[in-house]
């Protein structure tokens, strides 16, 4: 019931925003449809965990042996609370941007959503095919309708690259499909499955999947469409992509790769590490020389995910939850950067760093909870990213999956110095300094997105002092993961 | 049966309707009151309701090739209730067309349910002759004769493998056979190579037909100078029947032998798909890009030829629905743009939303994205050779070729929604037009949410000849 809603409201709402032609009612209408889904999500997590109404099976192709399967643990919880709490913040924060026929503009938004939730809740690998592309499509229309001036060339390069991965992990769970005895999709099955898959075959059959995810993450070397399309996407677009989408590919992994190819993931578990390793250092030191901000948050977020991948497979149980907890974390902080950036941008008509300087003397609400926001991405103590990443490191410590944990956890810490280094000097350079005659004319935040940025500092501070709901919540999916990795012959 | 029968006698209606009326609307109603009466006989038929005639077992029908029959007539029903009234811009004998037309279904439903080399051989020529005629039929234009001199010297040498081939089959069957079931079995011994050549001969010649490389060499000129209707009707409709007799002849066949054949076909679709596929991305006329786009798409229905198991033969019916509505839908606003190349189509979202929404649908449905029928057509293809356990590497080769065909399906909704320009069709379509461009978008997503609507008449109707 629960799952089900949550996946229908958006749809539903977003299919009927098509019609709306009226630029404010729609504006209204999506961030009507937003909250009910928050509130549902909200409800869903008020029941038991046993509760029936957290998961719906109805038939949907019996000739395929693939029903409609929705259900809610820990994982899928966490991440379909992300998307819930994330759209209603970017409606709010970006409440006075102005599009061209908005209304088409909050329908896809609303569909994308759909979408996204419907990845995160699908229990049934061709279902979750299904709803991975239907988050894409709108995302392309909304990248290449309201982008940028090289939005077309951007969006496509992000389209083709997810396309080609999306199709490489469908061979995947058609191939998975038939090797398990009653050929079905059901996750139950594909999980019974990991001792029947012969050695020979985990190793393509975990890259196949692996490319897919590694795309929408982005894991180096398969990083390049992101800079790209995050700066020349609307900046709403590009919330969605930072803040939820990139998880798509995390939550992929631990639901549909580990579990299931448990035999692959070991064995090719330290060459996906050493890559997450290089990406992080790489994107560090890139967005260290970046002058556009949405190019430098871009590069962050490449470190960050990476950092959350190379947990994965350190297959510990810290880890795994701190992976779970991060992912709430990032992307709920990656959306106040943008929600700053999207702010200067509108005032500015800049996102150059070097065009910037001295915003605090002008908006110094602003730079308050910027700084915050700021600090909570490079996982300072009482932030929220704190908690993640404290599991994450100490996950990788202990990792007995390999013999490199103290080389991992040096160049994560590594990442983590750079992190602060590009961070503070990017709040040192735009807020700080004297005004020039750019900056000399800013005013403060306006109440909408002042709303949006308490909301998510709120959210910082309360599970950065008070993490136990989420680590109760995640504990269970996370050992349910590590037992089907480490399964015994 | 019935179908082979009201086809031929309507084809002659259609061929005296002309003497009798002038009017071109009756005549189009004629044609589509046949299409219609053609689509219920052959219902009927599947339900067993036909006409006996003793035909001494030379064809067969089974649900396969009925099926395919009412997948064909539905969209040639369709095609031309969307542009009917397109046909008649092409030249005066508007009579003529539509008898053609019948005829083109008169061998079509011999294609599909033959059980002889000699009605295969038949029904490829009932196919192919009015089709050379169709494809010159714009007489006074220079490019549609070439197109048709072309398509008619290539086609009878084809036809001339064809012949070549059967008598090979015929010679190396210890008894002398033409029955497509006994080929195999008859005695012939088991590395004939008399029996290869044959069969080779056989696979070259519908190859050809199918427009799979290295045997497609005529399809880009041949859809590009005919007129248009009738290139929508050679694309989808004639390709897709030849597709399912292609199927039945080595199913039924040739099915014992596969592991003589199979690499061949593997050849070919890969050498289809690659070329259909790159060359699409370069070409400048959206006309000339759905030639190309026909050759990718066949390199996936070979697909199934490969696999040649359950799972493939309905994919097949489900490949040609899906393929044939999308294909339709595109190429009936193609006809009414005023510019054919892809420019053409700058800023048509801002003009006639509603075509562009429509035709970003049947777009997604060739590039395979989900929620529309063409992905599940991909998907059965897919699965049918996974199934089969050989030929992983075509399987991963063809997806990555289906993300290539991304780049030029794209390229026109790009062009009708993120470009500006002032891209139009001729003249305003009617509210008809739009109308059923509606249901036939609907009819893709349908095919997209549940594939089993279709398919589930192969298990469930109590049909046996």
């Amino acid at each position: 019931m629960v799952p089900v809603l949550l996946i229908l409201i958006p749809l539903v709402t977003g299919l009927v925003g098509f019609l709306i032609k009226n630029a404010s009612n729609a504006r209204t209408w999506a961030l009507l449809s937003s909250l009910a889904t928050l509130v549902v999500s909200l409800w869903g997590l008020s029941l038991a965990k046993t509760s029936p109404m957290l998961s719906a099976n109805v038939e949907w192709l019996p000739d395929l042996g693939s029903r409609f399967a929705v259900g809610m643990d820990g994982l899928s919880t966490i991440l379909s609370l992300l998307t819930a709490v994330s759209f209603p913040l970017i409606f709010i924060a970006t409440w006075r941007d102005q599009y061209k026929k908005a209304w088409n503009f909050y329908a896809l938004m609303l569909l994308s959503q759909a979408g996204l939730i419907g990845v995160f809740l699908a229990t049934d690998a061709l279902l979750f095919y299904f709803f991975w592309e239907l988050a894409l499509i709108p995302v392309y229309f909304l990248s290449s309708q309201w982008g940028g001036e090289r939005r077309i060339a951007a969006t496509f390069k992000f389209f083709v690259y997810t396309f080609v991965g999306s199709l490489l992990m469908l061979v995947g769970i058609i191939w998975l499909y038939w090797q398990t005895p009653d050929h079905s999709f059901s996750m139950q099955s594909f999980y019974a499955l990991h001792s029947k898959i012969p050695g020979k075959d985990q190793t393509w059959i975990f890259w196949m999947m692996f490319i897919a995810f590694a795309i929408k993450m982005p894991i180096w070397p398969l990083h390049t469409w992101q800079p790209d399309a995050y700066e020349q996407s609307p900046t709403a677009t590009t919330m969605v992509l930072s803040a939820v989408m990139v998880k798509m590919g995390l939550f992929g992994v631990m639901r549909w790769l580990v579990p299931v190819v448990s035999v692959g993931s070991w064995q090719w578990g330290d060459t996906v590490s050493f890559c997450c390793m290089i990406g992080m250092i790489y994107a560090s030191l890139v967005a260290l020389k970046q002058d556009d901000l949405k190019r430098l948050i871009a590069y962050s977020s490449i470190a960050h995910v990476g950092l959350m991948c190379l947990a994965i497979f350190a297959t510990t149980s810290s880890g795994m939850q701190g992976v779970m907890i991060q992912m709430f974390s990032h992307g709920i902080n990656i959306l106040g950067m943008w929600i700053v950036v999207d702010l200067i941008e509108r005032q500015f008509g800049t996102r150059k760093i070097s065009e910037l300087g001295g915003l605090a003397q002008k908006a110094p609400g602003l730079a308050i909870l910027l700084v915050i926001v700021a600090l909570a991405n490079i996982a300072l103590p009482l932030t929220n990213a704190f908690v993640g990443e404290l599991l994450l490191y100490s996950g990788i410590f202990s990792s007995t999956a390999t013999q490199y944990n103290v080389v991992y956890t040096v160049v994560a810490g590594l990442s983590i110095i750079l992190g602060a280094v590009y961070t503070l000097n990017m709040i040192q350079r735009v807020f700080f300094g004297n005004t020039n005659t750019l900056t000399a004319k800013g005013v403060d935040i306006k109440m909408n997105e002042k709303l949006a940025l308490v909301a998510i500092v709120a959210l910082i501070l309360v599970f950065g002092v008070y993490p136990k709901p989420m680590l109760d919540l995640t504990k269970e999916t996370a050992e349910m993961i590590l037992s089907k990795m480490n399964y015994k012959l | 049966m019935n179908a082979i029968l009201l086809s031929a006698i309507w084809g002659i209606v259609m061929m005296f309707s002309g003497i009798f009326t002038k009017s071109k609307t009756a005549i189009r109603n004629t044609a589509i009151l046949g299409l219609v009466l053609l689509l219920l006989a052959n219902c009927a038929d599947m339900t067993g309701m036909h006409v006996s005639i003793d035909v001494h077992k030379m064809l067969y029908f089974d649900t396969f090739g009925l099926l395919g029959n009412s997948i064909a007539f539905a969209s040639t029903l369709l095609l031309v209730l969307l542009s009917g009234r397109d046909m008649e811009k092409v030249g005066h004998n508007l009579a003529e067309y539509f008898a053609l037309i019948f005829f083109v279904l008169c061998g079509v439903a011999i294609v599909t349910t033959f059980n002889t080399l000699l009605m295969l051989f038949l029904g490829i020529e009932i196919i192919s002759i009015p089709l050379y005629i169709l494809t010159g039929s714009d007489k006074r234009n220079l490019k549609s004769n070439e197109a048709a001199l072309k398509y008619f010297l290539m086609g009878s040498f084809s036809t001339g493998l064809m012949l070549l081939g059967i008598a090979f089959l015929y010679g190396a069957s210890a008894t002398g056979t033409f029955f497509i079931d006994d080929l195999w079995s008859a005695g012939a011994v088991k590395t004939n190579p008399v029996f290869i050549s044959g069969l080779l001969l056989l696979l070259v010649s519908m190859a050809f037909k199918v427009s799979a490389a290295p045997f497609h060499f005529w399809t880009p000129d041949v859809y590009d100078g005919a007129p248009t209707v009738f290139t929508s009707f050679m694309a989808t409709i004639v390709k897709v029947s030849i597709f399912i007799g292609f199927v039945r002849l080595f199913d039924e066949g040739f099915g014992e032998s596969q592991d003589k054949w199979q690499i061949f076909v593997a050849i070919i679709t890969a050498a289809t798909l690659f070329i259909g596929n790159v060359t699409a991305v370069f070409q400048q006329s959206v006309k000339r890009m759905l030639a190309y786009s026909s050759i990718a798409q066949a390199g996936f229905m070979l697909l199934a030829l490969l696999a040649l198991n359950s799972v493939a033969k309905q994919g097949m019916l489900l490949y040609a629905a899906a393929y044939s509505v999308a294909t339709i839908g595109i190429f009936a606003v193609l006809i009414r743009m005023k510019d054919y190349t892809f420019e053409g189509f700058n800023g048509l979202a801002r003009q006639q939303p509603l075509l562009a929404a429509t035709v970003t649908i049947f777009l997604l449905s060739l590039s395979g994205i989900p929620l529309t029928g063409g992905f599940f057509a991909k998907y059965y293809m897919l699965a049918a050779v996974v199934s089969s356990g050989h030929y992983l590497w075509l399987v991963i080769f063809a997806v990555l070729c289906a993300a290539v065909s991304v780049y030029y399906y794209f390229r026109v909704i790009q062009a009708m929604y993120f470009k500006e320009g002032d891209g139009t069709t001729e003249v305003e379509p009617g509210a008809g037009f739009k109308g059923l461009l509606v249901v036939l978008a609907a009819v893709v997503v349908v095919l997209g949410i549940w594939p089993q609507t279709l398919l589930g008449f192969l298990s469930k109707l109590p049909y046996t000849w």
